[in-house]
């Protein structure tokens, strides 16, 4: 190859040669209009993906659906009582959920109950004194849906419905949920 | 696909083990290098770290200073062991701002530092195809028909972190060759850039998470295309304007 470099016609054949191939792989592999203009993307547990809808009972009676939260920004954190960062993130949820709930925020505590007794969420909430909703979910069908590999695992869907950021772990710093929610409350519907 | 790993409480970021791994092999190959191009190798090594600790610094404080707010209120969240607030881009320019800085303190000599760290360069780019395959980033286009297509998120794709790996792995072969002998001009961290730059045009045509430009263009291969190009132009400019590197006072050089 050194003697391609020190014969400057040789070089400059071969750049070019190789920028012009490069540049006709680029024009035909350009992304179709679907790409761009198409609908919502697929369901799936990862940015940039739709967040998968569920419906699921809450504690203290009634029914919660993700999808009916469409045109707001929701927090979607899975936690049981027996994993310590999840409840060490708790009072931040809930301070960031009092903050900004007016703005738009709406936050779905998922609790695995299949691993976790309804009589200890309960107490752990009046405990806590948390406001938001505690979807139960008491068969793992959505920790199932949303590949949960470690507690707690937080989702934050944008006002479309799509998840815009993933937190696996915790406990979340008040800091970090506040400049998710807020980056996703600043966008337009 | 492999995200994470469960170790008693303690759950690892594969990708994240997979990039330090790259780091430390990467620093090390270069640490190697560093006498061939008649630095010391400490120096190198301090280039590599000082450019780290400075990227990561000034990532988080980027991110911070986006939501100036929510770290006023909570200062030592600057301190928490999350990605999540991480600013890359900022912290990638402030990185090599630090490493440039702390390079010029030390008088390093720009091309031969670059050479060394060359085979660094290469052997990252390797792990950080693994990292993606680990977490899943970085995931490939559609695809119903392809025979070694692999389901993930949702739909079957082209495995495009495997075709990733193996295209650095590619780079790797073809630098290990050294076909412009010995280093120290800056061509073979020159010729590093221009082949994976080269590589990732080639790749991200399979790409399913690509950020379109107008009319369908690719972003990462019209940067790629310019890297490429720019490469292998600075490549003739560097092999007609050669200056032998100056020893370093004190550098001893084997043979």
């Amino acid at each position: 190859m050194n003697s391609w470099l020190n014969d400057e016609r040789r070089w400059l054949a071969l750049t070019f040669a190789a920028l012009a191939l490069g540049v006709i792989w680029t024009f035909t592999s350009r992304a179709p209009a679907a790409a761009t203009s198409g609908g919502a993307p697929p369901p799936s547990p990862r940015e940039g993906f739709s967040a998968p809808d569920f419906t699921l009972e809450l504690l203290g009676g009634g029914q919660a659906s993700l999808s009916g939260l469409r045109g707001k920004v929701v927090l979607v954190n899975f936690w049981a009582t027996w994993c310590p960062p999840c409840r060490a993130e708790m009072p931040a949820i809930e301070k960031i959920y009092q903050s900004f709930k007016p703005l738009g925020l709406e936050v779905l505590a998922v609790n695995l109950t299949d691993q976790d007794s309804e009589a200890a969420v309960a107490a752990f909430v009046q405990e806590l004194d948390l406001t938001f909703p505690i979807p139960l979910d008491r068969d793992g069908s959505v920790s199932a849906r949303y590949l949960l590999r470690g507690l707690p695992s937080t989702f934050f869907v944008d006002r479309q419905g799509v998840i815009r950021s993933v937190v696996v772990g915790g406990p979340m710093s008040e800091a970090l949920i506040q400049s998710k929610v807020e980056e996703l409350l600043q966008e337009s519907e | 696909m492999l995200p994470y790993l469960r170790l008693g409480p303690f759950l690892l970021q594969t990708s994240g083990l997979a990039l330090l791994l790259g780091v430390w092999l990467g620093s090390w190959l270069a640490e190697k290098e560093a006498p061939r191009v008649e630095i010391m190798p400490e120096r190198v090594y301090n280039l590599v770290f000082f450019g780290l600790i400075g990227g990561l610094v000034g990532a988080r404080l980027a991110y911070a200073a986006r939501f100036l707010s929510a770290y006023l209120e909570n200062p030592l969240s600057l301190f928490a062991l999350n990605p999540n607030t991480l600013a890359p881009y900022p912290g990638l320019l402030i990185g090599l701002l630090v490493a440039f800085v702390y390079g010029q303190r030390k008088g390093l000599r720009l091309r031969p530092a670059l050479d060394a760290l060359a085979p660094g360069l290469a052997v990252f780019m390797v792990f950080l195809g693994l990292a993606h395959l680990l977490s899943g980033d970085a995931f490939g286009a559609p695809s119903s028909t392809l025979p070694w297509r692999i389901y993930l998120w949702s739909e079957y794709r082209h495995p495009s972190q495997v075709y990733e790996i193996l295209l650095a792995l590619g780079v790797l072969l073809v630098f290990i060759k050294r076909p412009f002998g010995e280093p120290g001009r800056g061509l073979n961290f020159l010729w590093v850039v221009a082949l994976s730059a080269g590589a990732r045009v080639f790749l991200e045509a399979y790409r399913g998470d690509s950020l379109i430009w107008a009319g369908g263009f690719r972003a990462a291969q019209v940067i790629g295309l310019l890297a490429m190009f720019a490469a292998l132009w600075w490549m003739r400019l560097w092999s007609v304007r050669f200056f032998p590197a100056e020893r370093e006072p004190g550098m001893q050089v084997e043979g």
